[in-house]
């Protein structure tokens, strides 16, 4: 009532649609997707292929999960596709003494990348973009150095994570289901879930009322670079091979998009868990569509760029323009 | 005093170190053919970063250039077959026309420059999948192509001719940043974008244009990348965009915009080529250590940055290059 005072109706309109279509478009395209494939892909609504694009979704999500926390500070973290390549290396190297050691030191290690970008982004107030570029290159080439080429695992137990399932559900999905609920309970229900998103909103502010502001953005990035190392566990245990060279390449490409379309403004100061699940999903569908209606890996790419492109637009920031 | 001298030549005085180091230390370091090798391997990188300096200069980042670079090189080679003017052409337009559509969004939508070039990292990868039948044909440059004598030339029988071309755009693209009333725009657009647009810059038409540039100074390094090495390879080239941007900011360069120039650029590119030349000379090492060495570079670079323009330091403020004083204060 206030906005119809000031007497433009029709663009009051337009952009409370705009807002809307921010908001919950994610889910309108993830129901169109899924329409078009009961109507026009055979064996779409099959338990088979349910599980198949659960399971493939599960790295995305997991990745996206901690990029959403870092988007929401305002940042953004490039690094995760490295982190999930030193994350696998480590999986190699330390295989030897077991498949619970190898997991907790892939997990260290990601955990320690994420505290490199902390600690640059946080207390040397180096952009999050240059940070977590230099960990992407520097990161990659490290897992490089380590394991310098693709290098088979052969694991029962880290075979039976990759593929088991328990109750008719994948592993992969549990431990992203499990995740997903730990990030909502994180932003619903702690100071630090709050003090992440203040900190996105107006930083000044939030110093300024006596937040840990960097002490938070620490470990934000170091809980972005422990979920991008489980991706990077998980994908191992998948493949049954540990591959730095390919593992999580632009995987911070389907991460931001997943966030970006699922209603989480670059801009930060807000977040959207289950909008994040809801990109992740749409852009995972959009792929696997294109993919069995016999388009080109080209065209898919091209067509990702495309929503990448349309769903920022539709999410900056008007009061700026 | 010394800290600005450092800002300003800090690329240049480590690399003279390196060098004299190297050189001593390595047998075969200061040899001509070696050093050739740097210097035709440093110029299509060179040319690349020419074009990032003018961006982040505008407070900017374009993530597209490393694969725009490799669909050039593609879109080079499928092109030889029709000519030397096809081969030149098709390139420059389409990468141009890409880097004019990351300028428009930026500029004219207002969106954020590294995800707007994050995605079109993704479509230019997809693209140049397109042009090589999704990975599977890599097209040769076909013998005879009259532009192969003129990239692998060397004038007096000495200078490549790439290395020869990037002296020259560089000089150019030194004047255009140093001496022009357009360069001055692009100074004042980095160092406060509001401030700009109320003395009258055209601060669209600035961002619109260095993107483009951007694009095709990326095309133009893929092209000849291709002509050079006869053939459009597919994975050439994906990442270059880091090390293109190391190189602007270990070239002085502020990533904050406003302050830079392509002199430091240049030093920046000979400075990372000489040490992976360097990592290379030493045995043992693989090629993955020049990617480690290369984000540790970038760390190091942006903290010793940080460091010189703390609050209290005798920071670089004014937004000018070599030329002097800035001549944007007139509205």
């Amino acid at each position: 009532m206030v906005r119809a005072v000031s007497g433009v109706r029709p663009r009051v309109d337009r952009a409370t649609l705009l807002a809307w279509t921010r908001d919950y478009g994610v889910y309108v395209g993830v129901a169109v997707i899924v329409l078009f494939n009961i109507v026009f892909t055979p064996n779409f609504l099959s338990l088979e292929n349910f599980r198949v694009q659960a399971v493939q979704v599960a790295p995305v999500l997991i990745v996206a999960l901690g990029m959403a926390l870092v988007i929401a500070t305002g940042g953004i973290d490039l690094s995760v596709g490295a982190v999930m390549a030193l994350s696998a290396s480590a999986i190699a190297l330390y295989l030897g003494y077991g498949p619970v050691v190898a997991v907790l030191v892939a997990l260290v290690a990601g955990a320690a990348a994420g505290a490199v970008n902390g600690l640059l982004v946080a207390f040397a107030g180096i952009q999050a973009i240059i940070a977590t570029l230099a960990l992407m290159i520097g990161g990659r080439g490290l897992a490089l150095v380590l394991v310098p080429r693709l290098q088979g695992i052969r694991n029962e137990d880290l075979r039976a994570l990759g593929s088991g399932s328990f109750l008719a559900v994948p592993y992969v999905v549990w431990i992203a289901a499990v995740l997903v609920a730990v990030v909502v309970f994180l932003v619903r229900r702690t100071v630090f879930g709050r003090g992440l998103v203040a900190i996105g909103g107006n930083r000044r502010a939030a110093e300024l009322s006596g937040l840990p502001v960097r002490r938070t953005l620490l470990l934000v990035y170091v809980l972005c670079g422990v979920l991008a190392a489980v991706a990077g566990v998980l994908t191992t245990a998948r493949l049954q091979a540990s591959d730095p060279n390919s593992v999580g390449v632009l995987i911070e490409l389907s991460a931001i998009t997943a966030v970006v379309v699922g209603g989480t403004p670059l801009t930060g100061g807000r977040v959207r868990i289950a909008g994040t699940i809801a990109g992740a999903v749409l852009m995972q569908l959009l792929v696997a569509t294109l993919i069995k209606h016999d388009l080109p890996p080209s065209w898919t790419q091209m067509a990702q760029a495309a929503v990448i492109i349309g769903a920022v637009y539709l999410a900056r920031d008007r009061r700026r323009t | 005093m010394w800290r600005d001298l450092f800002q300003r030549h800090g690329a240049l005085i480590v690399l003279a170190a390196v060098v004299v180091a190297a050189g001593a230390g390595l047998d075969g370091f200061l040899t001509a053919g070696n050093l050739d090798n740097v210097a035709v391997g440093a110029s299509f990188l060179a040319v690349i970063a020419l074009g990032m300096t003018f961006v982040i200069v505008t407070g900017g980042i374009d993530l597209s250039v490393g694969t725009v670079f490799a669909l050039a090189g593609v879109l080079a080679a499928w092109a030889s077959q029709y000519g030397s003017a096809a081969a030149l052409l098709v390139p420059l337009v389409v990468c141009g026309a890409i880097g004019a559509l990351n300028g428009a969004l930026i500029a004219r939508a207002g969106l954020a420059p590294f995800i707007v070039t994050l995605a079109s990292m993704l479509g230019s990868l997809g693209l140049m999948l397109a042009v090589s039948r999704e990975g599977t044909v890599t097209h040769l440059v076909p013998d005879g192509l009259a532009l192969t004598p003129l990239v692998h030339g060397r004038l007096l029988g000495l200078v490549g001719h790439p290395v020869l071309l990037v002296v020259v755009l560089f000089a150019a693209g030194g004047v255009v940043l140093g001496r022009t009333r357009w360069g001055q725009y692009v100074y004042a657009v980095g160092g406060n974008e509001q401030s700009a647009a109320l003395m009258g810059v055209p601060v669209g038409g600035v961002k619109a244009a260095v993107y483009t540039l951007s694009g095709l100074c990326a095309g133009l390094a893929g092209t000849l990348n291709a002509v050079w090495l006869g053939s459009g390879v597919t994975i050439f080239g994906i990442g270059t965009e880091l090390e293109a941007i190391a190189a602007v900011v270990i070239g002085g360069t502020l990533l904050t915009g406003g302050y830079g120039f392509v002199a430091g650029t240049l030093a920046g590119v000979l400075l990372l080529k000489v040490v992976q030349n360097v990592i290379n000379a030493v045995g043992g090492l693989s090629s993955a250590y020049q990617e480690v060495v290369s984000g540790l570079f970038l760390v190091v670079v942006v903290l010793a940055q940080k460091w010189l323009s703390r609050p209290g330091a005798a920071a670089p403020t004014a937004p000018h290059g070599p030329s002097g004083p800035a001549r944007t204060g007139a509205p």
